[in-house]
């Protein structure tokens, strides 16, 4: 059994013992890197659990591809350390059982896109039989086989990336790095990926997403970290960065000191906007959606116009606006 | 790599022309004489020089051809991004350098070998004369490509491809013109230029194995007769200037190995 060929069933053992020993997926301490004098990533201490789809965001020039670039073996840190399979970079055997999708997908065009896989599939030390076996099941995942005959200079830009994915899941790879894996491809094509990434999660695999794209990495990310200027600003699981408070926008016919202190008994006012014919615009945040249902309930039965109840619930692009401005970044994506 | 095999064989077709004329024109003038040895140098010294310029040539566009090859062998895979994909692949970055090197080395071998093998031939057959140590006159050669293709490979590890292209060829140049100061200088007892003619074959040997080659290919009774001259020399580097190149291109190679690994793509 060639030792890039794992199982599903081997891929969970090898997740149980991982947690056993707490040994993570990805694992940087301090990782730094600076080009002369310029901090490019500064200070970078992330873990990723076996298993886990780890979302990576942060506007552009924010420090996500230099990263990535570190932990595949391209970029050397100026300082830190940083381990994948629990083994430090650069490890041969570890190298084994990861796959990358540069953000920059460029492959010898003059290959056909089957000439290309079975050469990267040499490169990853796959045995010819194995390489007679993955080579179509991986062209098939990437909707590419039909075209594997076809020489990649004829490939449209996101036929380019598909045949990248393709290239980085060939191994089987035990974690998967995509660096804007869905930055040329059409809304179909963003649907296979996400599609993709949940059968790598389902097949007990660790994916790191580097992107900017929010709504994707809010579909399938189990954890993110946001970075700005080269630093983690904000880390956690998805339910534990975007849980908290709700805030929704009140629109009232009415407003006065008795509504007020109604209003005040199931939230704290953030902002109130008072229109011209008494109306008022109220933004209020509050514990939860039941307190919502009740205070609306209460207002009609007091015979207040409600005209408006608009949640403004935190979704991951909100969070990443708030500490995207809070760190005083320039440009947001 | 079409373009270089077709020119390469209409080169070989127009030398057994001009080897053809040459020999004509020998034995007509010869005839004429009444058959008696009376031309200006001997035969075999001719036929010597006709192939002379034959290897000048074919190790001219050798070395060409492998800086051309090589020029962008790292460079352009790093400026076209095609290496951000093979680098985290399981293997070492000192792999790759290795792994191109011999596919330039093997193409340099198999290139020198067929148009020798082709300049002989025509020797052999057209001109009925077959030169003195071929082999050895091929594995220097082969040597002075190499030098080249070493070269060539260490800058395409630091420099861009464009700037790479101009250095190579630049000290390439140097090489061939400190060759033909130094033989002016042993000409002139001109200590200096000698001097000169030595330090540039320290920095870059692909002249002096190509004067060692000249030398080798020729008996001694042209090497005497014709002399120092842009093509060959009377007086050929020594046994420790091959191991010098050797070494050379050996510490070229571990050199770019060293910067290779630690350049940032």
């Amino acid at each position: 059994m060639q030792a890039t060929e794992w199982t599903n069933a081997e891929i969970r053992a090898a997740n149980v013992t991982a947690n056993v020993d707490a040994e993570a997926a990805v694992e940087t301490i301090g990782l730094s890197k600076s080009y002369g004098g310029n901090a490019a990533v500064r200070d970078l201490s992330i873990r990723v659990a076996h298993g886990e789809v780890f979302g990576f965001l942060g506007p552009n020039g924010a420090g996500k591809t230099t990263s990535v670039k570190m932990l595949m073996g391209l970029v050397r840190p100026t300082s830190g350390r940083a381990s994948l399979l629990g083994m430090p970079l650069g490890d041969r055997e570890a190298k084994r059982h990861i796959g990358f999708l540069p953000e920059l997908f460029r492959f010898h065009d003059w290959l056909t896109g089957h000439e290309l896989l079975d050469l990267h599939g040499k490169l990853y030390g796959m045995s010819a039989s194995a390489r007679r076996r993955k080579i179509p099941e991986t062209l098939q995942l990437v909707g590419l086989s039909n075209r594997e005959g076809d020489r990649l200079r004829s490939y449209s830009k996101g036929m380019q990336q598909r045949i990248g994915l393709a290239q980085a899941l060939l191994n089987d790879p035990r974690i998967v790095f995509l660096d804007e894996p869905t930055s040329a491809l059409d809304p179909i094509g963003r649907l296979d990926v996400r599609r993709i990434i949940e059968t790598l999660r389902a097949e007990g695999r660790t994916v790191f997403l580097n992107s900017h794209l929010l709504t994707e990495v809010e579909a399938v990310c189990d954890r993110v970290a946001i970075i700005s200027n080269g630093r983690v600003v904000a880390m956690g699981s998805m339910a534990d960065l975007l849980s908290g408070s709700i805030v929704i926008e009140l629109r009232l016919g009415e407003w006065d000191d008795t509504i007020e202190t109604l209003v005040r008994g199931y939230g704290s006012i953030e902002d109130i906007g008072h229109a011209e014919n008494g109306r008022a615009t109220v933004v209020l945040e509050v514990v939860d959606e039941e307190a919502i249902a009740r205070l609306v309930h209460v207002l009609v039965s007091r015979h207040v116009a409600v005209y408006g109840v608009t949640p403004r619930s935190a979704t991951l692009e909100e969070l990443f606006i708030e500490v995207i401005n809070r760190d005083g970044a320039v440009s947001v994506t | 790599m079409l373009a270089v095999m077709l020119l390469s064989a209409a080169f070989l077709l127009l030398y057994a022309y001009g080897f053809q004329l040459v020999h004509d024109d020998i034995q007509h003038f010869n005839e004429q004489r009444g058959g008696a040895p009376s031309t200006v140098l001997p035969y075999d010294v001719q036929a010597s020089a006709m192939v002379l310029l034959g290897l000048y040539t074919v190790n001219f566009l050798a070395g060409i051809m492998t800086i051309f090859a090589a020029v962008g062998a790292i460079a352009a895979e790093i400026e076209s991004g095609t290496l951000q994909a093979i680098i985290p692949k399981p293997l070492a970055r000192w792999e790759v350098i290795a792994g191109k090197y011999l596919g330039f080395l093997a193409m340099i071998v198999v290139y020198l070998a067929l148009m020798v093998a082709g300049v002989v031939t025509v020797s052999a057959t057209i001109g009925d004369y077959r030169p003195p140590n071929v082999l050895a006159g091929l594995g220097l050669m082969i040597l002075v490509s190499t030098i080249l293709l070493s070269l060539t490979m260490l800058g395409s590890t630091v420099f861009s491809t464009m700037a790479n292209g101009v250095i190579v060829f630049m000290l390439y140049g140097m090489a061939v013109t400190g060759g033909l100061v130094e033989q002016i200088g042993n000409s002139l007892d001109n200590d200096t230029m000698v001097r000169i003619g030595i330090m540039t074959s320290i920095l870059v040997p692909s002249d002096a194995m190509w004067k060692l080659a000249s030398y080798v290919v020729q008996p001694r009774v042209a090497v005497n007769m014709l002399g120092p001259n842009p093509f060959g020399t009377a007086a050929p580097p020594s046994d420790f200037a091959v191991r010098y190149a050797l070494l050379y291109c050996a510490t070229l190679v571990v050199v770019s190995m060293v910067v290779f690994s630690r350049r940032d793509i």
